[in-house]
C-alpha cells in the first residue's frame, strides 16, 4: 500500500503545508472579492471552507495555484513562497498543488488510466507523454491508486463511460498522482447525489490522510463539512468570519456566515 | 365598455408590414423582367435545344470503352494522387494555422487575425484560379495541381480545425494546467484527444471534395483526368468524353462510399 514515503518530492522531516497570508483579490479595483484572508493547513488536517455562493470560495481556491492571479498577499506551499513565480517555476510549484474539480474535468475521450497518469504531466516531458512512455514507477502508482479507489477493473475504459461518482474518484486519483503538498477540492460533491457525495468525501479524506496531504475543501453542504473535516473556515463577503472546530460551529455562526435565519430549522 | 364585448380582430401582418411585403414582391418581379431582357435569350436556340441534346447524346453513345486502358487509367490515377497529396499538404499547413486561429489557445488577437487572413485568402480564390496561378509558376502538370489543391484546402481544413479547438471543454484544460503540465503536453493530452475525431473527419471530407476538384483543374493544365477531358472536348471525340465522365463519376462515388465508411468508424 502507498504511504507518504513512496511519494517523491517530499523533504525529509518537514510537514507538508499551505500557508496563506493577507490574501486579497479584486476583479474590479476597490471591490475586493477576498479581503485579507490568512490561514494555514498542514499535516493530515482537512479544512472545509463554507460560505454563501458568490463569496469568493472558488476564487480563493484558484488563487492558491494561481489559476487566478491574487491582487496581494503571499502563498506558501511547504514553506516555499509561490506568489511571484512565473513560467517554468510556476509550473513546478503547481505540481505540488493537487486539485479536484466540481465538474471532474477529466479528458473524456481518454481512458481512465491515461486520465490518472495525466497527473504526472508536470513531471514527464511532452515527448514522453506523447509516446505514452510514462516511467514504470508512475504506472505502478497509478495501478495502486486505482485499486484503492475501487476502479481497477475500469482502467481501460474511456472516462466518458463512467458514472459521476466514478469520474470524481478518477479526478481524485489524478490529483494524488501529482504527489502534492496540498490537495484542493472545489465543490467536489456538488454534481453528485447525497449517497455518492458521502462516498467521495470518504475517499478524499482517506487518501489525503494515507498520503499525508493536507486537504482544503470548498463545500456548501455544511453537514458534510462538519462530518468529514477537522476544521471549518466560514467566509462571508470576502472575510473570514469563523475559524474553528466543526463541533463548535453553532447556528449563531451559520447566521453570521449565510445571513438570515429563516432557513435554519 | 368591457374588453370582452369588443370585436377583436387578428391579422398576421400589420398594414405597414403588408405594404413592405408587397413592395418587395414588386421589386423582385421587376428584377426578373429586367434580367430576362439582359440575358438576351434567343428563342430559336431555346426551342432547338432538345434536338441538340439528343444529337450530343447520340454522339456520346456508345462510350469508347477501349480508350480507358490506353488514355484514361493513368490520368485517373494521377488525379487521385493529386487529390491525396494535395490534402496531405493542406493538413500539414492547416495544423499550425488552425492552432494560431483558435483564440482559446493563442491569446494574441493579432495572430488570430493573421490566421484568419491566411484562411480567408485560401478560400476566397477559386480552385481554378489557384490552378492557373500555379500552372504559370510550375508549368503544366500534376505538381501545379497538387500545390493548387493544397492551397485551396488549407482555408477549409484550417477554419474548421480552429473552430473545433475553440469548442473544446475548458475544464479538462484547466485541470492539466493546474497539474503543472507544460504547454505541449496540455495540447497533446488535453486539446488533441478532444478534436482528433473532428480533425480526421474534416480531412477525409476535404479529400472527398478534392477528388472532385482535381478532376476539373486539368482543364487549365494542372494535370490529371481534366487534361484528357479537355483534349477529347477540343477534338470532338464525344464517345471518349462520355467514358471519361463515367470514369470520374465512378471514382467520385467510390470515394464518397469510402469516406462514409471510415468516418463511421472513427467518430
Amino acid at each position: 500500500m502507498n504511504t507518504a514515503s513512496t511519494s517523491p518530492g517530499q523533504p525529509e522531516g518537514q510537514q507538508r503545508s499551505l500557508r496563506i497570508e493577507h490574501l486579497s483579490k479584486a476583479y474590479v479595483p476597490g471591490k475586493p472579492v477576498l479581503n485579507d484572508i490568512s490561514f494555514s493547513v498542514e499535516g493530515q488536517n482537512s479544512v472545509a471552507i463554507i460560505g454563501p455562493s458568490g463569496t469568493g470560495k472558488s476564487t480563493l481556491i484558484r488563487c492558491v495555484n494561481k489559476l487566478i492571479a491574487p491582487t496581494s498577499g503571499q502563498i506558501y506551499v511547504s514553506g516555499e513562497n509561490i506568489t511571484r513565480l512565473r513560467g517554468r517555476e510556476l509550473r513546478h510549484a503547481r505540481r505540488k498543488i493537487g486539485m479536484v474539480f466540481q465538474e471532474f474535468n477529466l479528458v473524456e475521450r481518454l481512458s481512465v488510466m491515461e486520465n490518472v497518469l495525466s497527473g504526472r504531466l508536470g513531471y514527464v516531458s511532452a515527448l514522453r507523454a506523447w509516446r505514452r512512455a510514462y516511467p514504470q514507477s508512475d504506472i505502478d502508482r497509478a495501478f495502486d491508486l486505482l485499486e484503492s479507489i475501487g476502479l481497477i477493473d475500469f482502467y481501460r475504459q474511456r472516462a466518458d463511460s463512467l458514472s459521476g461518482g466514478q469520474r470524481q474518484r478518477v479526478g481524485i486519483a489524478r490529483a494524488i498522482m501529482q504527489a502534492p503538498h496540498i490537495l484542493l477540492a472545489d465543490e467536489p460533491t456538488s454534481s453528485l447525489d447525497p449517497k455518492t457525495s458521502v462516498e467521495i468525501m470518504e475517499v478524499l479524506v482517506k487518501l489525503s490522510e494515507q498520503h499525508n496531504i493536507p486537504l482544503l475543501i470548498n463545500i456548501h453542504d455544511v453537514e458534510l463539512a462538519k462530518r468529514f473535516t477537522t476544521r471549518i473556515i466560514g467566509i462571508s463577503r470576502g472575510l473570514i468570519v469563523y475559524d474553528g472546530r466543526p463541533d463548535q460551529l453553532s447556528n449563531e455562526h451559520l447566521k453570521t456566515i449565510y445571513g438570515g435565519e429563516e432557513w435554519l430549522s | 365598455m368591457s374588453a370582452s364585448s369588443a370585436r377583436r380582430t387578428w391579422q398576421r401582418f400589420s398594414s405597414g408590414e403588408r405594404l413592405a411585403r408587397f413592395t418587395v414582391f414588386l421589386l423582385m418581379a421587376a428584377a426578373l423582367a429586367f434580367s430576362m431582357r439582359t440575358v438576351q435569350v434567343i428563342p430559336e436556340f431555346l426551342l432547338d435545344s432538345p434536338t441538340q441534346v439528343m444529337d450530343l447524346l447520340r454522339r456520346m453513345w456508345p462510350p469508347d470503352y477501349r480508350y480507358y486502358p490506353q488514355g484514361i487509367h493513368t490520368a485517373l490515377m494521377e488525379t487521385l494522387h493529386i487529390a491525396s497529396l494535395g490534402t496531405l499538404l493542406a493538413i500539414v499547413m492547416a495544423l499550425p494555422v488552425g492552432v494560431m486561429g483558435a483564440n482559446n489557445i493563442v491569446r494574441i488577437p493579432a495572430l488570430n487575425w493573421l490566421s484568419k487572413l491566411i484562411l480567408v485568402s485560401s478560400r476566397s480564390v477559386n480552385t481554378l484560379v489557384w490552378a492557373l496561378l500555379f500552372v504559370a509558376i510550375f508549368g503544366p502538370g500534376p505538381l501545379a495541381g497538387t500545390i493548387c489543391i493544397g492551397f485551396r484546402s488549407v482555408g477549409f481544413v484550417g477554419k474548421l480545425f480552429a473552430e473545433a479547438l475553440e469548442e473544446t471543454d475548458p475544464g479538462s484544460i484547466e485541470a492539466l494546467t493546474a497539474a503543472g503540465a507544460p504547454w505541449p503536453s496540455i495540447f497533446i493530452k488535453g486539446f488533441w484527444p478532444q478534436v482528433a475525431p473532428a480533425f480526421w473527419g474534416i480531412s477525409l471530407f476535404r479529400w472527398d471534395i478534392n477528388v472532385r476538384e482535381s478532376a476539373v483543374i486539368g482543364l487549365v493544365g494542372a494535370g490529371g483526368i481534366g487534361m484528357v477531358l479537355d483534349t477529347a472536348l477540343n477534338l470532338f471525340y464525344w464517345d471518349r468524353v462520355s467514358i471519361i465522365l463515367v470514369s470520374i463519376f465512378t471514382v467520385v462515388i467510390l470515394a464518397e462510399l469510402l469516406v462514409t465508411a471510415i468516418r463511421k468508424r472513427i467518430l
